[in-house]
């Protein structure tokens, strides 16, 4: 019956593979397979939970394959089942099925119709990969899949500036929520010294305290809470959420009024076990979770846009269920976030009709107002929330700007030669770390910090770049050679196999991406990055070979890269702080810089101005 | 100095700055849509009807970057496929261009590649913030500003209302600056400026802008960054009754108040080291209203637009002189036909002139061969503000323009109004929002089941039935005229209705064989989740359901006293005769009646009878409009389809409850005989007018008042949504999100979005709205040259009109202030006739995508009616 786990995966994922090979048009095709997919995602998820609770309620694991396997790391996709999954389960399941079939409608003969039902397909299938996931590694193959599936639909209509604007706005809050995951999962390899699956947390946790590894722990428990947060529009991250609703009221209300913002949730409740000890951690889950419920319910309040205020409402609510985790409330936590999920969803669907409705009301209860005082605080906590606490201003000022003006710095960076020889330069010092090993043991301190030093350098000086497009995208692939460069000098022994899939999984997508610049770059000379082009616009297959591209590029598990990354970061010991940040801030901006080419190049208002483009404020 | 020798630059340079002249100008240009609750269609560019209709939208194209036209290839294409035809194409470009052009101008319109390319002027001065100063001022200030409009203008979405009342915009916000410990503005200085009162719009654009020759472009370009919110601002300064809740605020506030964060996001960026944008700037940018050099391309489209739109009116004016002479050969044929007329109607039904209408009439028709129906503005002659019992505020029931004296009110309402709890402000509560979300959000999924599987009417969904209760009693006679309520007459005195109702009989020619039962059909819509409901009402009665007019009237016209007047002045209405008020839905295609007691016992019985032959007119009525929708299928019994066509209405998942207004093309002004043997597919607005008791045309003039504004407003709306949904249409629904219950925008910063959106316009060809009128060419002339306003509309050409000469059987069109002779080039043999109407209707294919050409694949031509 294990087995049967699979399906919860399998089903959406292979649907999604269907409709790929659908047109536009072809909506009846497409929406047989898709209610295929919501059925029978269902029944499975029904089913599986009967039998469960038949046997006993007791936690189900059951691993898939082993995708790659040293003496020191491994690479296994493992499932699990427990009355979490099961619940998250069902009501994924049952809010997929509403979703779907309201959509099938709602979406008739929209321009985006396969693209809409390809990716919640994709994201039903990364939701079921992190709720069924027993390990990091399993887990993290959906939490990268969701944030792109996230970015999709809200760049839906992409040819308008705002959305495109929201949608990067969006990644870069899941990018860091990415990383912090990683940095979880590296410190978690350092502190069990092997792959650890979900349900030994338990002995994590024992292992940390035996061995008086509390720092580690502590890191690690910070990374899971960071990455709950974000993915929850917690304080201080809420601010991308109501600006995430950009895409057709379905998808906004399966997202970011349901299940897809309640995934930190999911986080620390899996988690659980490893912090429950920790009296900190709750007081910080608990601080944070009663900061959000608070602030985003007096945002609410004075919000006069229905789905604005429906975001904030959602996120107060998770701000609850934060606290309920930490106070342990399991069952609570359970029982609320399906009902709030469920509420969301019903408010987001419903949402256009609240004209009608309260201007009807409005008709019949209207009392003219009369003018109280206005106390101070009500004034300051009034306009304070009308600009929504400056969350958004604040993410913007302190998180960006300053790598964005180091960036700018850069600008030696730019000449042709220097690159060239820097390249070259990474390629030579890449190859000799590997056959020199840890021969030139004085180097070895500095040597990795500098060449990933050099590494971001290179990053950022791209993600600031505004001129050529192909020149930055050259520069992403130049930064991963010093990347390797650097792990290279940082070890002793590398596995050369390691090495290659994650080179060959980069170079294989700087090619396609190459590929695809220059052909925008034939049909027109400009590809600058100092404004938006809006390519997708005429270059419907270049986008979307792009999209790949730059997925691939950031090691997204789409090639073997993807495993090479996970290796990558094993490398890089406990105790080295400052590379290991430099490390994130490289897989940090190395996604952004691929995604910032993305959106200008192909996103945004179309630059040819011989049909309608909208407005930049629509 | 040297540019002072070009003309433009010197003009420019020498303007001096009007701050009253700039603002009623951006006024004027701005859209001009007030909140979403009472939709009213006008023309979206209605700031350039003083001139020709092409010389406007090409200027207007230019200087705003609208698309005005369809695109060239689209043109091509419907060439292609036969839509636009070959030898209209042909006639087009001869009487353009002369007969020995047309090889010419055919080769430049299909093969010659043009630059299609429009820059346009609107931005060319404020773009300087962004290419010279790297600074994205957009950016800085529009999602503040937005956001502090909304809120004062909210309507009750925000739980915690904006907290000062009562107050002009500016006083408003000043009020909460000097009352908080948080501002708006980042920097100190500007703060204190904005407190103090202590400055004016040229004095803050001297700062900003610095030379007094751009202040207009400035400011033009400022708003036009988010036309949606200016133009709404400007409607409420001109129409504050468009908002129950009403606010005081003027777009000379809005320009003060933008211009002061504009300042003080330059301050914050720039520091104190900035210089005025003039003096960067390098290229003066042109005058933007400065005359436009006519182009190639822009004859080019005047042809292909006009070869289009006369590719379909070519063939119905021939399909109307084929009718009339089948008309008149049958009855020789069969003299019997018209003595069973003659023996008078079984029913009369009188319809709004809606084009939607057009289809359940002619199945009425069908249906019972001696019904006769009547098409007349649908707020059917009687004018007045409607208060529902219980109601805070009046409804205006009559075209937006008329200000009536009267009000009517409702009483004795029997229904009750529900509530939907999913709307509760205690979902965003903390700890109600905890409480709700754990009990209500299951039994919200149960909701959510049954909108999905079992969609039916809730108070969560527009009711066209809603506007008034079916048993309610409304005061409509006035006996005492010192019965007023806040400046309204209660009701209307005997001469009062007397009046209405001899002007109206007469409007449509209705003056004698009167049936026993005379329906007055008014129309409403019902639909869910559709923020746009409001334009699927009545257009003659402000954007709403129209049956409280229907109701009205037939009371007036019931009236013993009112009869008695009538019958002096010659229309004698038979005691056995009675009036009834009625209301069709035409989204859920239902038909409900209104003081159904006062019929008298034969009476009744002829209305269960009707009531049975209007149930099966409906039905068919439904299943032609099925034809569209791709979700039912057409061939299923008649009465599934109609099931299914009612669920739409009611579905929350639909975005496309009916189709509107789409496809409206045609306003036939004349008797029902005339279009009686058409199938016109619903695009004809049908007036009807008897051009035989008017000789001198005295009728026709009041009857062709409203026509350019209401049927021209539609068409022209329908026009510029459909040719650019994008800049002037409001996009596509699906990311719609609600601002303040007056508007929609597409996301949490954005602009509003006035305009239809693509779901309403999709199937629509934009083509001008031709008016045919049956009457002689000179009294058509008088008729609509009795007022500059109505004759703006055929003069500059935004609306096309044809004479049909009753007595020569001839066309005659309307150009450069005449009325010339028009012989249709269509050949009799083209017009199809139609044998089996369930055949036909059910041979409709579906569309591929929504590109123009497959979208409108299915808008039928004309066809005779066997």
């Amino acid at each position: 019956m294990n087995q049967l786990l699979i399906l919860f995966i399998a089903i959406p994922f292979l649907s999604f593979l269907a409709t790929l090979l659908w047109q536009n048009k072809s909506e009846k095709a497409i929406g047989k397979i898709v209610r295929f997919a919501k059925v029978f995602n269902i029944l499975i998820a029904l089913s599986f939970l009967v039998w469960w609770i038949i046997h006993g309620f007791a936690p189900i694991s059951y691993k898939v394959a082993t995708l790659y396997e040293t003496d020191r790391f491994v690479f296994a996709v493992q499932l699990y089942y427990d009355e979490i999954t099961a619940v998250f389960s069902i009501v994924g399941s049952l809010l997929f099925f509403l979703v779907a079939t309201f959509s099938k409608y709602y979406m008739h003969r929209d321009e985006g119709y396969k693209r809409f039902f390809n990716t919640i397909l994709l994201f039903a299938t990364a939701f079921n990969f992190i709720i069924l996931a027993g390990n990091f590694e399993t887990l993290f193959i959906g939490w990268e899949i969701k944030g792109i599936c996230s970015f999709i639909l809200i760049a839906f209509y992409r040819n308008r500036y705002l959305p495109v604007k929201n949608a990067f706005k969006a990644v870069t809050n899941y990018r860091i929520s990415d990383v912090a995951l990683m940095l979880a999962m590296w410190m978690m390899h350092h502190l069990t010294h092997r792959n650890i699956n979900f349900s030994q947390l338990g002995e994590a946790k024992e292992i940390a305290t035996t061995t008086n590894q509390t720092g580690m722990a502590v890191f690690i428990v910070c990374m899971l809470i960071l990455a709950a947060i974000i993915k929850s529009a917690q304080f201080p991250f809420t601010s991308w959420l109501p600006r995430a609703m950009e895409g057709p009221t379905a998808s906004s209300a399966i997202f970011y009024g349901s299940v897809s913002v309640h995934i930190g949730v999911f986080l620390l409740l899996r988690t659980h076990a490893f912090w429950e000890d920790m009296l900190w951690a709750k007081i910080a889950i608990i601080t944070i979770g009663a900061l959000t419920a608070i602030i985003a319910t007096m945002i609410a309040r004075v919000q006069p846009t229905v789905k604005t205020q429906i975001a904030y409402s959602s996120a107060a609510q998770i701000g609850l269920m934060f606290i309920e985790i930490a106070i342990g409330w399991h069952w609570l936590v359970l029982v609320h976030f399906a009902g709030n999920a469920f509420l969301r969803t019903y408010q987001l669907l419903v949402s256009p009709s609240v004209l009608n409705y309260l201007v009807h009301h409005q008709y019949f209860h209207y009392v003219l107002p009369t003018q109280k005082t206005v106390s101070k605080l009500k004034a300051s906590f009034y306009m304070l929330s009308i600009k929504e606490w400056n969350l958004d201003n604040m993410m913007f000022t302190y998180l960006w700007s300053p790598f964005k003006w180091l960036g700018k710095q850069l600008q030696f960076l730019q000449s042709k030669t220097f690159i060239g020889t820097l390249a070259f330069t990474a390629l030579a010092i890449s190859i000799f770390g590997y056959i020199s090993g840890n021969s030139i043991s004085v180097l070895n301190q500095f040597l990795p910090i500098v060449l990933m030093g050099i590494a971001l350098a290179v990053i950022l000086f791209a993600f600031a770049y505004r001129k050529s497009a192909l020149r930055a995208w050259v520069y992403l692939l130049t930064a991963h050679f010093f990347i390797i460069a650097a792990v290279l000098f940082n070890t002793d022994h590398v596995n050369l196999i390691e090495i290659i899939f994650y080179a060959s999984g980069v170079i294989l997508a700087f090619l396609l991406g190459y590929y695809c610049l220059q052909k925008i770059k034939k049909v027109d000379n400009d590809i600058l990055l100092n404004r938006f082009h809006g390519y997708v616009y005429e270059q419907n297959t270049t986008g979307f070979l792009f999209l790949v591209a730059a997925m691939g590029i950031l090691g997204f598990p789409l090639t073997a890269a993807f495993i090479g990354i996970d290796v990558l970061f094993t490398y890089v010991h406990s105790k080295q702080v400052v590379l290991i940040l430099l490390m994130a801030l490289c897989f940090i901006f190395i996604e952004l810089t691929a995604f910032r080419i993305l959106l200008r190049i192909f996103f945004g208002p179309h630059k040819k101005l011989n049909h309608p483009v909208a407005f930049r404020s629509s | 100095m040297e540019f002072l020798f070009n003309p433009i630059l010197f003009y420019m340079s020498n303007h001096s700055f009007n701050e009253a002249g700039v603002i009623t100008e951006l006024k004027h240009f701005l859209p001009a849509q007030q909140a979403l609750k009472d939709f009213i269609h006008h023309n979206s560019l209605h700031a350039f009807q003083h001139m020709k209709f092409y010389d406007a939208i090409f200027k207007a194209s230019k200087i705003f970057g609208f698309q005005v036209h369809l695109q060239l290839p689209e043109y091509r294409e419907m060439y292609t496929t036969g839509r636009i035809r070959e030898d209209v194409l042909q006639m087009v470009i001869a009487n353009k261009k002369g007969l020995t052009a047309v090889a010419e101008w055919k080769e430049k319109l299909i093969n010659v590649e043009y630059n299609t390319i429009n820059h346009p002027r609107i931005g060319e001065l404020r773009k300087y913030w962004k290419e010279i100063y790297h600074l994205d001022l957009d950016n800085k200030v529009h999602p503040l500003l937005f956001r502090i409009l909304c809120a004062f203008l909210d309507q009750g979405i925000a739980i915690d209302s904006f907290p000062v009342v009562n107050k002009p915009f500016i006083e408003s916000v000043r009020e909460m600056e000097q009352n908080s410990f948080v501002s708006f503005f980042k920097t100190k200085a500007v703060k204190q400026k904005f407190l103090s009162g202590n400055y004016s719009i040229p004095e803050l654009l001297k700062i900003i802008v610095g030379k007094e020759a751009y202040y207009e472009q400035y400011l033009f370009d400022q708003q036009f960054a988010h036309h949606g919110w200016s133009g709404f601002v400007s409607a409420v300064e001109d129409n504050p009754q468009t908002l129950l809740d009403r606010k005081q605020i003027t777009l000379k506030e809005l320009l003060e108040f933008e211009l002061l964060l504009e300042l003080d996001a330059l301050n914050h960026a720039q520091g104190n080291t900035w210089q005025p944008l003039a003096t960067r700037v390098t290229q003066p940018p042109l005058d933007l209203f400065a005359d436009l050099p006519k182009t190639t391309l822009a004859e080019v489209i005047e042809l292909w637009q006009d070869a289009f739109e006369w590719s379909y009116y070519d063939s119905v004016l021939k399909g109307i002189l084929i009718s009339n002479e089948n008309r008149k050969t049958q009855h020789q044929i069969e003299p019997g036909l018209s003595l069973s007329t003659n023996a008078g109607p079984s029913l009369q039904a009188i319809f709004c002139i809606d084009e939607r209408e057009d289809s359940i009439r002619r199945h009425v028709e069908a249906v019972d061969k001696k019904a006769e129906t009547f098409g007349a503005p649908g707020f059917f002659g009687v004018e007045f503000y409607f208060e529902q019992e219980g109601g805070k505020f009046y409804d205006k029931l009559c075209p937006a323009p008329v200000t009536p004296k009267y009000l009517i009110k409702e009483s004795d309402a029997k229904s009750i109004r529900e509530e939907e709890l999913i709307y509760t402000k205690y979902t965003h509560g903390i700890l109600s929002g905890f409480v709700l979300s754990i009990g209500f959000g299951f039994w919200a999924f149960v909701k959510k089941i049954q909108l999905l599987f079992r969609p039916k009417m809730s108070p969560a969904i527009s009711n066209a039935y809603g506007h008034m209760d079916k048993h309610s009693v409304l005061t409509i006679e006035n006996k005492n005229t010192a019965d007023i309520e806040n400046g309204l007459q209660i009701g209307y005195t005997l001469d009062e209705m007397v009046t209405r109702g001899e002007n109206f009989l007469r409007g449509i020619g209705l003056v004698k064989n009167f049936a026993p039962i005379v329906y007055f059909v008014a129309h409403g819509s019902s639909s869910a989740n559709n923020p746009h409901h409001g334009a699927h009402d009545c257009g003659a009665c402000s954007g709403r359901p129209g049956a409280t007019n229907a109701r009205v009237q037939s009371f007036i016209l019931n009236h013993k006293k009112v009869r008695e007047v009538l019958a002096s002045k010659g229309i004698v209405i038979p005691d056995a005769t009675q009036f009834i008020g009625s209301m069709h839905d035409t989204a859920a295609d239902v038909w409900n009646y209104y003081d159904e007691n006062i019929l008298s016992p034969e009476n009744a019985k002829l209305h269960l009878i009707n009531i049975q032959n209007f149930e099966t007119a409906l039905n068919l009525n439904a299943k032609e409009r099925s034809r569209r929708f791709a979700s039912i299928n057409t061939k299923q019994e008649l009465e599934q389809v109609r099931k299914a066509i009612h669920s739409r209405s009611v579905s929350l998942f639909e975005p496309r409850p009916e189709l509107g207004h789409g496809t409206n093309t045609l306003a036939i002004i004349g008797r029902r005989q005339t279009t009686k043997g058409l199938f016109l597919d619903r695009r004809a607005f049908l007036n009807s007018y008897d051009y035989t008791t008017d000789p001198d045309g005295a009728i026709l003039t009041a009857v062709m008042r409203p026509i350019g504004l209401v049927c021209g407003g539609i068409n022209l709306e329908y026009y510029f949504s459909r040719v650019d949904n994008i800049k002037m249409g409001a996009g596509t629904k699906l990311p719609h999100n609600v601002m303040g219950l007056f508007g929609v925008a597409n996301s949490s910063d954005g602009d509003l979005r006035p305009g239809l959106p693509w779901q309403m316009i999709e199937v629509h060809d934009p083509v001008r709205l031709l008016v045919i009128v049956e009457h002689q060419p000179d009294i058509v002339l008088k008729a609509i040259n009795s007022s500059p306003e109505v004759f703006e509309w055929y003069k500059n050409e935004w609306v096309h009109i044809v004479a049909l000469h009753p007595g020569e059987q001839q066309f005659y069109y309307f150009k450069d202030g005449v009325f010339a002779k028009y012989n249709p080039v269509t050949n009799a043999g083209e017009i199809k006739t139609i044998h089996n109407m369930v055949e036909f209707i059910e041979g409709a294919k579906e569309m591929e995508t929504n590109h123009i050409v497959h979208a409108t694949e299915e808008n039928l031509p004309v066809y005779l009616l066997d």
